[in-house]
């Protein structure tokens, strides 16, 4: 099969295990987030395909082909490394054209391949600065370019848009994306923003505690979590306990929810429900009564914090699908079943 | 924080300290001498204040300007070496973990403490025939006799190397420990070997800090004055051996201070170059 496929790595630093038995299946040409928190595994499992870190036991296949005993400088990928690791006393373009010059490409090829790559990241004519005279984002761009110059096999990138400010985080995202579209090559990211996944992945894998918890679509990471960890990750949402009474309708803070049954055998559980999908009616006449303690305007949307039972939903919406609902006043909350998403505890 | 420049006297007290010293055990004592260099000998052993050149005149000779030759040939093979050996040395070194890598700088720092005096003396003992290091040689079979190794200049330059040698780890071992890692990395994962990486690299990413220590090793082992006598024949003397010899033994003042001036231009110059050639490959990289 053509891609990459990670067979049961696993990886110990001292008594800590890193990376426990992960497998993944990647198909060729897709883009890849790692998301995790901080210490979750993703940056080593990555590491490890690179070729920088060895595993302790488990096998990464290329294409069919053990890439596991084949050290870093031999496996053709690419890979933009957090802190970007410019070459501090060469020009933009003797970075680029590092690699070619390994491969005993000549002058003049490596002269046009440079010009190429510079004009594919949108730094024509950049060729002769020096790396410190660059912004931010012109260094991210050259670590890609760089990286690309070999038209390498896979494509890594560890954190790669961390020290860009908000702003020019969101862009590159996308002009990441469309790079890679471009250029059809399977390529791996790793971050911690879930937004920088939701926007740039084919795939998903959430990482925690160097397992895999979920891999998956933006989409159905988001829609359908597979554990409370990656719900609770992945967006913010409401996790509220239940239990199943004798019919197996799922209760939860003292009332049913309406429509809602547990799996059969399930008797406690935990529900997962994205603030966008809480409704709220303003005369108290939904299925659960609370109390609005904070409301937090931020003018495109709205979060509502209502205390139901001792516990507090938040509830998302837009300005316009909403009445005043003041801090302070009883509200109706009503949550649909088919937005419920029903976990193990 | 927000830097201005100093307005008024009351500013720059915080440099009376630092100058002062300067002053009194640097800028005094040079003047001194570079003063002293133009003074006329007397025969019997003092000098009187005067204006001569004779002083600088007589090192135009060719045995002196043999023996500045070989001083600054021989501080700049040990510069060479040192850094040679310490640069590869301090950058596995700071690869290696926390608690071995701080056994290593104590043993460092004790040679450091060891005087040259011992050193040297260590040293002539390790290289001499009847208990010195080819005893072990004939012992493994690799020598038919012990031999004695010294005096000669391969056990001056060992000497000296050994000397400046936990200087030279010290200098360059802040400047590899605050080297990125991933720039090694990097490297790898674009297609050089290790030991490729580190040489197109590593090294050329760090040119400054070389070529600072190499300054420093020079400027040190240029002063060197005890091992060349201890370890090596008269031809291996340096010049600060004359100039001892010269204002100790044959009580010439002005002429060991013309020579002591002479060494330090000589020197300067020589950093002045290097910097020159190195500020000139900055401006054009």
């Amino acid at each position: 099969m053509s891609g990459l496929h990670l067979k049961d790595l696993s990886k110990r630093f001292g008594n800590f295990t890193a990376v426990d038995d992960v497998d993944l299946t990647v198909p060729h040409g897709t883009f890849v987030c790692m998301l995790g928190p901080s210490g979750c595994g993703k940056t080593t499992l990555l590491r490890m395909i690179a070729g920088l870190e060895e595993p302790l036991a488990g096998a990464i296949l290329l294409d069919d082909e053990d890439m596991t005993p084949v050290p870093t400088h031999k496996r053709n990928l690419g890979m933009v490394f957090q802190s970007l690791a410019l070459f501090p006393h060469l020009t933009v373009g003797e970075n680029i054209a590092y690699p070619l010059r390994i491969r005993g490409v000549d002058k003049n090829g490596q002269r046009k391949r440079v010009e190429e790559l510079l004009a594919l990241v949108h730094l024509p004519g950049y060729a002769a600065r020096p790396v410190s005279k660059l912004s931010g984002g012109q260094r991210q761009r050259v670590a890609i370019a760089r990286a690309l110059a070999l038209s390498p096999r896979l494509f890594l990138l560890d954190e790669p848009l961390s020290a860009l400010d908000a702003k020019l985080r969101e862009a590159m995202q996308v002009e990441l994306r469309q790079l890679q579209q471009k250029l059809g090559i399977t390529t791996i990211v790793v971050t911690h923003d879930q937004r920088e996944a939701m926007t740039m992945a084919d795939l998903v894998v959430v990482m925690g505690e160097g397992r895999i918890r979920q891999a998956a679509s933006p989409i159905e990471i988001y829609r359908k979590p597979a554990d409370a960890f990656v719900a609770d990750f992945i967006g913010s949402t409401n996790l509220l306990e239940v239990k199943a009474d004798r019919a197996g309708r799922a209760i939860t803070l003292g009332q049913p929810i309406a429509g809602l049954s547990l799996p059969e055998g399930m008797a406690r559980g935990l529900v997962s429900i994205r603030p966008e999908d809480v409704h709220l009616a303003g005369s108290a006449n939904g299925a659960f009564r609370g109390k609005v303690t904070f409301v937090r305007d931020l003018g495109g949307t709205i979060e509502t914090f209502v205390e139901v039972g001792g516990t507090t939903i938040v509830a998302v919406t837009t300005p316009r699908e909403r009445g005043d609902i003041e801090a302070g006043t009883e509200v109706g909350v009503t949550l649909p079943a088919e937005s419920c998403v029903v976990l193990k505890q | 924080m927000r830097r201005e420049p100093p307005r008024t006297i009351a500013d720059y007290t915080p440099l009376a300290f630092p100058a002062i010293m300067l002053i009194i055990f640097f800028v005094v004592p040079f003047s001194t001498m570079i003063a002293v260099s133009f003074f006329r000998r007397q025969q019997g052993g003092f000098y009187t204040p005067d204006f001569v050149i004779d002083n600088y005149g007589r090192f135009l000779s060719a045995f002196f300007g043999g023996v500045l030759g070989f001083s600054l040939m021989l501080a700049i093979m040990v510069a060479v070496i040192c850094v040679a050996i310490a640069f590869p040395f301090t950058y596995l070194l700071t690869k290696t973990s926390r608690r071995v890598q701080i056994v290593w700088l104590v043993c460092l720092l004790s040679v450091l403490s060891l005087s040259e005096v011992i050193i040297g003396f260590a040293w002539s003992t390790l290289f001499s025939r009847t208990a010195g290091i080819t005893n072990l040689l004939v012992a493994a079979g690799l020598m038919s006799e012990p031999q004695a190794l010294l005096p000669g200049f391969g056990a001056v330059l060992t000497g000296m190397v050994y000397q400046a040698l936990p200087y030279t780890i010290l200098v360059l071992y802040p400047a590899l420990v605050r080297l990125d890692p991933t720039l090694l990395e990097a490297a790898r994962t674009l297609g050089a070997s290790p030991l490729r990486g580190f040489i197109n690299i590593i090294v050329p990413a760090l040119r400054n800090t070389i070529v600072a220590t190499l300054i420093m090793v020079f400027v040190f082992a240029l002063g060197s004055y005890l091992l060349p006598q201890i370890l090596g024949r008269p031809q291996h003397w340096t010049l600060s051996v004359l100039i001892t010899d010269q204002a100790i033994y044959q009580s010439n003042m002005p002429f060991a201070a013309a020579m002591a001036v002479f060494l330090v231009l000589i020197s300067l110059a020589l950093v002045g170059l290097t910097l020159l050639v190195g500020g000139r490959r900055e401006a054009t990289a």
